[in-house]
């Protein structure tokens, strides 16, 4: 093979095995869903149904046909962007969805925008200034972030900006979002909070990553050549650590999709986690499987695109 | 006589251990060099030769500190300046070549930008002009297509020129001390003959005076004035490079000189014997590589139909440059590297290919050391249990007997008993290797193979070390299968010579005629290649240029 094919070649070989991880996912779902305990039929129609109903609804709704036929079949679906119809209201899930996906999105992309340039800021600085006062509080305030549980940072949030300040609503949703500045403040808490729970991780892999780049006889010999602390780092280190942070940004933000339930629960922010929690109170299979691919294809999506910067950053193989 | 541009002073470096104990590491050196003179440092590992030539850049790496004394440097005393003062004067002053010019350049930037990157920090000259002066210093330094080499990533141009490329990004801010850290230890000798050429003529050219860093005296004796023999932080002689190599007055520097020496080796006293014995290892036709195994061929072939015999008691010494498979070999015959053709008949029984075919008594018989005992030994281990585990395996020895046993082979490798209770980490490279070959001993084995077990450890302790082999040797009957790149080592020890280029064996014969009768164009020019204590030996050397270019790796 040629040498200039070989990185693209690795570009493809990544996402194969992507497409392989979400096939092997769905049907993980799948089948996991079909282990919960219970009949949907018998649950929508209650304990007085007679048989015969119950009966005559599993076969209306194909719940009758083997697992690995309706698995098939909802696989087809999936691929052709019908996620199928909600067992509980009888709507097309696409629709429960669509709303819900880009409430969650906006909220992700937001606090995306906020938290990894400073998280990185922060990160590089510390590496930079390794051992100084600023790089001892930024690892210590970073170590109690992480001991704080989320719904303790939101709650305070709450109570400090809402409650007691009254700077802030306390509900994020079906407030005025009309103007900019009144759109910032719905958004402030729920990002504040998202971005305490992630920036920590990233802030702490970045300044491993880039400590570790900086170790290396070529960062020394940066220094031997009059280089300064900062060129040293942006210029040596940085591009050689791309790798590494890509992907500590990657797992921290594909937090930001399926692991907000909390978040979204204080601040009765209609986001899809919170409507993958009612589903599974409903038993509404469809739903759920629907909101779980999201959540693993939005993953996917994240460290395939990590390994793709990691991939194209190297610049062995690149030529 | 003109002002030395360089003065040390009384220089005092300071050294903080991981537990937190100073330890002072330089103490009190004074030397000069003047204007257009190289001084070479020379000294074992820990000596602190390189610390006091960062230190001349007012470097000192993390957890040392100059303590003391003054460095000057032209008009500018660098111990007296601020970071931002040294800064200044790093590239364009003193500027430096390091030791592993591979680790040394930034993987992910080009070439050119990172040689012209000392014009730039500094704002020397416009970029266009800095890099038409990195393409003339490419020309100085003999590199190949000097206008378009800078265009290419470090990781796609070999080692030699790589090193000749860090020389360039020394000199573009037109110092006037570059300081050299064992540039050439890293390379081939074959390579290291013209990078030691290519320094040599721009250094002379440039009338620059220059700092060498090296443990070996032979390549310091070829580019150096004057020579600094160091020993503990402390200077033990100064002197001309001509009186250093032949009226030495330290006893240090003597010893230096005398593990110089090569000892020829003498042979074992074959024992009369009836019948003659089978060799103890006969390898045939043996082909291995790496890589996915298509029609029960890997991809990247390495070995090609090696064929050679040991006989019992006699050592085969197995010599080659990188690349040439000397380690894919002892690797094949260990089973470590399954070999995919061939065979290895050890004491007249054939072998599997692979190690996890090998019955017990099979590997016993063959033991190997590896190079780096700092990585073959486990860390978290005591030197104790590390011996012991052979020791059950293959003997099952357990208990008191056990210990006895220990406590023997320590004992074989004269290391003191007390030893058993440390941890690799307080060792010393010495000692550290002495424990991997104690290790080897315990399965009793009839055949060690030695992968470059001396090439990390200082000139003096490796001389020790073969000292050791060799008194194993007639005490155990032992046969030793010696990897190397040193030839003078593999004279010291071996009987017969295997030479190996590219994974074929191009040459076999006596060790001890090994230098006069070698006949392969290859074996001859890696012969003809390793420095001799001589100060005119780069000068007089004189190398078919053909010869060269078909085989030497530059």
């Amino acid at each position: 093979m040629p040498q200039s094919l070989l990185p693209w070649f690795l570009v493809i070989q990544r996402l194969g095995i992507a497409l392989l991880t979400l096939i092997i996912v769905s049907f993980a779902v799948f089948f996991a869903t079909e282990l919960l305990p219970g009949d949907v039929a018998e649950i929508l129609l209650g304990q007085a149904a007679t048989p015969e109903a119950v009966a005559g609804l599993r076969s209306a709704m194909g719940l009758d046909e083997p697992a690995f036929s309706r698995f098939i079949g909802w696989l087809v679906g999936l691929a052709g962007g019908d996620l199928g119809t909600s067992y509980v209201n009888n709507t097309e899930v696409v629709d429960l969805l669509s709303g819900r996906l880009s409430n969650s999105l906006r909220l992700a992309g937001v606090t995306t925008l906020v938290s990894v340039p400073v998280a990185l800021s922060l990160g590089i600085g510390a590496a930079m200034w390794r051992g100084s006062l600023f790089d001892r509080v930024v690892t210590v305030l970073t170590i109690s972030v992480i001991s704080v549980p989320e719904f303790m940072v939101a709650t305070l949030a709450v109570l400090i900006f809402a409650v007691w300040l009254d700077w802030l609503p306390a509900l994020s949703y079906g407030v005025d979002t009309s103007s900019l500045g009144a759109m910032l403040k719905a958004y402030a808490m729920p990002v504040i909070t998202l971005s305490f729970v992630i920036s920590a991780q990233m802030i702490r892999m970045t300044r491993a990553a880039v400590i570790e780049t900086i170790n290396t006889p070529y960062v020394e010999m940066a220094l031997l050549k009059g280089a300064s602390r900062k060129r040293m780092v942006l210029v040596h280190a940085l591009p050689n650590a791309l790798g590494p942070i890509a992907n500590a940004v990657a797992l921290s933000l594909s937090y930001l999709v399926g692991g907000v339930i909390i978040v979204e629960t204080i601040f009765n922010y209609p986001g899809v986690a919170k409507l993958m929690v009612d589903a599974v109170s409903t038993r509404d299979l469809p739903l759920i499987q629907s909101c779980a691919m999201i959540f693993c294809v939005s993953y996917l999506l994240l460290i395939t695109l990590a390994d793709l910067i990691a991939i194209l950053s190297n610049p062995r193989l690149r030529r | 006589m003109t002002d030395p541009l360089v003065t040390v002073e009384k220089l005092r470096i300071g050294a903080t251990t991981d537990s937190g104990r100073k330890v002072e590491i330089i103490k009190g050196v004074d030397f000069e060099i003047a204007p257009g003179e190289i001084v070479s440092l020379i000294g074992e590992s820990g000596s602190g030769k390189t610390t006091i030539a960062l230190s001349l850049m007012g470097h000192t790496r993390p957890g040392c500190e100059i303590e003391g004394g003054t460095i000057r440097i032209g008009a500018s005393e660098m111990t007296a300046l601020s970071n931002r003062g040294r800064a200044a004067l790093r590239g364009t002053e003193v500027s430096y070549v390091p030791q592993s010019a591979a680790a040394a350049f930034n993987p992910s930037k080009r070439i050119m930008d990172q040689v012209i990157e000392i014009a730039a920090i500094h704002d020397l000259m416009p970029r266009a002009e800095a890099e038409k002066k990195a393409v003339e210093l490419f020309r100085a330094l003999a590199l190949p297509e000097a206008d378009s080499i800078g265009q290419r990533y470090p990781h796609q141009v070999s080692g030699g020129q790589l090193q000749r490329l860090s020389a360039a990004m020394a000199l573009i801010g037109d110092p006037k001390l570059v300081i050299f850290d064992e540039p050439t230890t890293a390379l081939d000798v074959t390579t290291q003959i013209e990078v030691l050429r290519a320094f040599k003529s721009v250094m002379r050219a440039g009338g620059i005076s220059g700092v060498y860093v090296s443990h070996d005296l032979a390549v310091v004796a070829q580019i150096a004035d004057r020579i600094i023999v160091l020993k503990g932080g402390e200077i033990q002689e100064v002197g001309g490079a001509e009186q250093i190599l032949h009226a030495p007055r330290n006893a240090y520097t003597k010893q230096l000189l005398a593990a110089f020496e090569p000892v020829p080796h003498q042979p074992q006293a074959q024992p009369a014997q009836s019948a003659k014995p089978k060799p103890v290892l006969e390898v045939f036709d043996l082909c291995a590589g790496y890589g996915t195994i298509r029609n029960g061929e890997p991809t990247a072939k390495i070995l090609k139909d090696v064929s050679f015999k040991i006989e019992r008691g006699r050592n085969l010494g197995v010599i080659g440059e990188s690349g040439s498979g000397k380690s894919t070999l002892a690797r094949a015959v260990a089973g470590i590297l399954p070999a995919y053709r061939g065979g290895v008949m050890v004491d007249g029984m054939e072998m599997k290919p692979d190690l996890k075919d090998r019955s017990k008594a099979e590997l016993r018989r063959m033991q190997m050391v590896f190079q780096l005992a700092d990585t073959a030994l486990n860390p978290a281990h005591s030197i104790g249990a590390i011996l012991a585990r052979p020791l059950t395996f293959y003997e099952g020895l357990r208990g008191k007997a056990r210990e006895a046993r220990v406590t023997e082979l320590l004992d074989m490798v004269h290391l003191p008993t007390s030893l058993r209770h440390r941890l690799p980490g307080e060792l010393s490279g010495g000692q550290k290797q002495r424990v991997n070959l104690a290790r080897a001993l315990a399965a009793s084995p009839e055949l060690i193979l030695c992968d470059e077990i001396t090439s990390a450890l200082d000139t003096v302790v490796a001389a020790a070390i073969l000292e050791l082999l060799k008194e194993l040797q007639s005490e155990l009957g032992l046969s030793y299968m010696f990897i190397s790149h040193d030839l003078s080592t593999v004279e010291a020890i071996c009987d017969d010579v295997l030479v190996m280029y590219k994974g074929e064996v191009v040459e076999a014969l006596p060790a001890a005629t090994m230098s006069s009768k070698a006949t392969h164009p290859y074996s001859r020019l890696l012969i003809s290649s390793v420095p001799q204590l001589d100060t005119g030996w780069l000068a007089g050397l004189e190398q078919d240029p053909e010869l060269v270019a078909q085989f030497a790796n530059r």
